[in-house]
């Protein structure tokens, strides 16, 4: 049977990394972790999972390539538990094969707890060994690039202080063009709402920053955005096992929110985001929940729409179908409140199966679309199952609200040529909606 | 062959049982310990109320996401794990034991029913042992120490049944029925059979965050 040592792939990153270890430092690092960082979860995971194997129809690997080494088990005994046997005394190559099993195989998207009737968390695994790869030095290149970016610029793409300010303000004078009275508050206190959004937007999505100014305008809501670090909510060094600055990014974003003394942070339409700052940046920094009130774009767009305060003169013609992205359904309910917004804006709406709590992973998230060309063929080959289940439903646009879900799905849209548009909710709103004051 | 007997029935029974009822409030109470200390910043999640909403899913058979998708492994999982805590404690020569040394008593299962329920075990067991063996996905898990469990639960049922058939040698069977029945008993806190004390709370955990935190169902 093959295993994760067959199918090793280059990387730079993991090379370097792997060529300055030695099984010594391997264990010391490893006890100081088992010994610091892990608790009773880790303990009773590895203690009482049965190897029954009912996680294997869970994960999008396993369902795409029907190898047994693809499975959520397997995954854990080919990393945690080798290195649990060993007391981490060993050999560097399997910290190669930890590393490409747990950054790449593993989108810590959390469908496999759904098969497991002892709950089992086998994402949580595969990031306890992704934060002994960071403590190790061994990541991939691209994913420690974005790491690194976080360290030195506060936002994930080495977005400069100067160009963050001057990009929203592009965006505001373009807007400007059709919305005469569109402004992108900077730093207004006191507005009802800080809206953050990813670095990438800036980068190379900046029609998105356009199209929710343009949605925030029509809506007549006070707004603002951070022109300071602060402003991204993406969160990278979250996936590298970087937890420090993982924290510090949390810390940025929640603190600029204060500073403005905004009621609340509307996030952009990210997952992973979403994630970060619901979910784990509170739990490091010592909060039970966020420190500052936030919502998601969906939830925000459906209390908008609740509200009135959207008004479209159409409905979207085409049917569409909805992909459920994992950090803000398996992580934060949202299925329904996404069916609403949607159901409100197109005319039809063809279901996926399973979709909900249990759809399967767009197979970008979680880290693995950041770890860039090398392993960009094992996620579109890992994930023929989504593209079949994307083709049974014979639409043509594809609803995901999520960032790292468009990267991935597009991928698998393009290899498998299924001639699908994925498109944000914040595309078919701004496409739809009335633009009473437009020139 | 009588001593060996008497010591399983004597000294090596209060032994399994000790070691059984007090190692696994031991680990109980240190993993509780461990958890309290150490994943703070997820124990305090723990909501009963979602965790025993999805306990009773994951309680019923097919009531979840993974039982679903491996109906086979579902209808075996849920009957061996049933008998497996009915024919021990409701057989009616275990009853007479506890009967003839404590003097404790309970109403017993037929024994015609008991008999039947143990012969479901072990072809249960045999069931387990073959996928084990055979498929690629159980194979490639399976370490030796699964093998061994099944095979421990398995045999104690086995000569269990054969004696009380009176295929064999009565006496050698009982004492090899007893002596695994204890080995079992004494093995659940100290290997995967620790799932027996740990399930509910690792299960109640994660429908905690799920249920609390990520508004979602974990079934």
């Amino acid at each position: 049977m093959s295993t994760i040592a067959d199918r090793l792939i280059e990387d730079a990153g993991l090379r370097a990394g792997v060529s300055r270890l030695t099984p010594e430092k391997i264990e010391k690092v490893f006890k100081e972790l088992i010994a610091g960082e892990c608790g009773a979860r880790l303990k009773t995971y590895l203690e009482t999972c049965v190897h029954c194997g009912m996680c294997a129809k869970a994960c999008h690997y396993y369902m795409s390539h029907k190898d047994p080494s693809y499975m959520p088990a397997a995954k854990v005994t080919q990393t945690m538990a080798k290195l649990m046997a060993a007391g981490g005394k060993v050999d560097p190559k399997l910290i190669y094969e930890c590393a490409q099993v747990s950054y790449t195989e593993c989108n810590l998207c959390r469908r496999c707890i759904h098969y497991c009737p002892l709950g089992i968390d086998t994402g949580y695994i595969m990031s306890v060994v992704r934060r002994l790869c960071h403590k190790l030095g061994c990541t991939p290149q691209y994913i420690q690039d974005t790491a690194h970016s976080h360290s030195a610029t506060m936002n994930q793409m080495w977005v400069k202080d100067d160009e963050w300010p001057d990009t929203l303000q592009w965006q505001e004078e373009e807007a400007r063009d059709e919305f005469p009275g569109l402004r992108i508050p900077l730093d207004l206190e006191g507005a009802d709402f800080m809206y953050s959004v990813i670095a990438p937007e800036p980068k190379f999505r900046t029609q998105l920053i356009y199209q929710a100014a343009a949605i925030f305008n029509a809506a007549g809501l006070n707004w603002t955005m951070p022109s300071m670090p602060g402003w991204d909510n993406s969160n990278m060094a979250m996936f590298s096992g970087d937890s420090e600055i993982m924290g510090r990014v949390e810390r940025a974003h929640y603190e600029m929110a204060q500073k403005l003394r905004v009621k609340r942070i509307v996030m952009g339409e990210c997952g992973h985001a979403f994630r970060a700052v619901y979910d784990v940046g509170n739990r490091w920094l010592g909060w039970k929940w966020t420190p500052v009130p936030m919502v998601h774009s969906i939830e925000f767009f459906w209390e908008l729409i609740q509200q009135g305060r959207i008004k479209i003169t159409h409905k979207y013609a085409d049917p569409v179908t909805i992909h459920d992205p994992c950090n803000v359904i398996r992580g934060r309910g949202l299925m329904d409140k996404l069916r609403e917004v949607t159901h409100f804006l197109c005319e039809e709406v063809v279901e996926m199966h399973p979709n909900r709590e249990h759809n399967y992973c767009c197979c970008a998230g979680g880290g693995v679309i950041n770890c860039g060309p090398p392993f960009k063929n094992v996620r579109v080959a890992g994930n023929s199952i989504k593209a079949e289940q994307l083709k049974a439903t014979g639409v043509h646009t594809l609803v995901a609200p999520c960032h790292n879900c468009h990267g991935g799905l597009e991928d698998i849209i393009s290899k498998y040529e299924l001639g699908m548009h994925t498109k944000f909710l914040g595309d078919l709103i701004y496409e739809l909606m009335e633009k009473p004051e437009a020139e | 062959m009588h001593a060996l007997y008497d010591l399983a029935v004597g000294p090596l029974a209060w032994l399994a049982f000790g070691v059984f009822i007090i190692g696994s409030i031991y680990r109980l109470l240190a993993m509780r310990a461990l958890a309290l200390k150490k994943d703070g910043a997820f124990m305090t999640y723990i909501s009963w109320p979602h965790a025993i909403k999805s306990l009773v899913h994951w309680f019923t058979p097919f009531g979840a996401l993974g039982w679903k998708e491996n109906p086979g492994v579902t209808i075996a999982t849920f009957v061996f794990h049933i008998c497996l805590f009915l024919v021990p404690i409701f057989l009616m020569g275990h009853i007479v034991l506890f009967d003839t040394f404590r003097g404790w008593s309970w109403p017993a299962l037929p024994d015609g029913v008991a008999d039947a329920l143990a012969i479901v075990v072990v072809l249960i067991c045999a069931y387990f042992l073959w996928r084990r063996l055979s498929v690629p996905e159980v194979r490639f898990l399976t370490t030796p120490q699964d093998v061994f469990v099944v095979s421990l639960v398995g045999l104690t049922f086995l000569t269990g049944v054969l004696a009380y058939h009176r295929i064999g040698d009565n006496l050698v069977l009982t004492t090899l029925h007893i002596l695994c029945g204890e080995a079992m008993l004494a093995a659940i806190p100290f290997t995967r059979l620790s799932h027996m004390l740990f399930a509910v709370f690792s299960r109640g955990y994660i429908a905690s965050e799920f249920g609390s935190v990520r508004f979602a169902k974990d079934w």
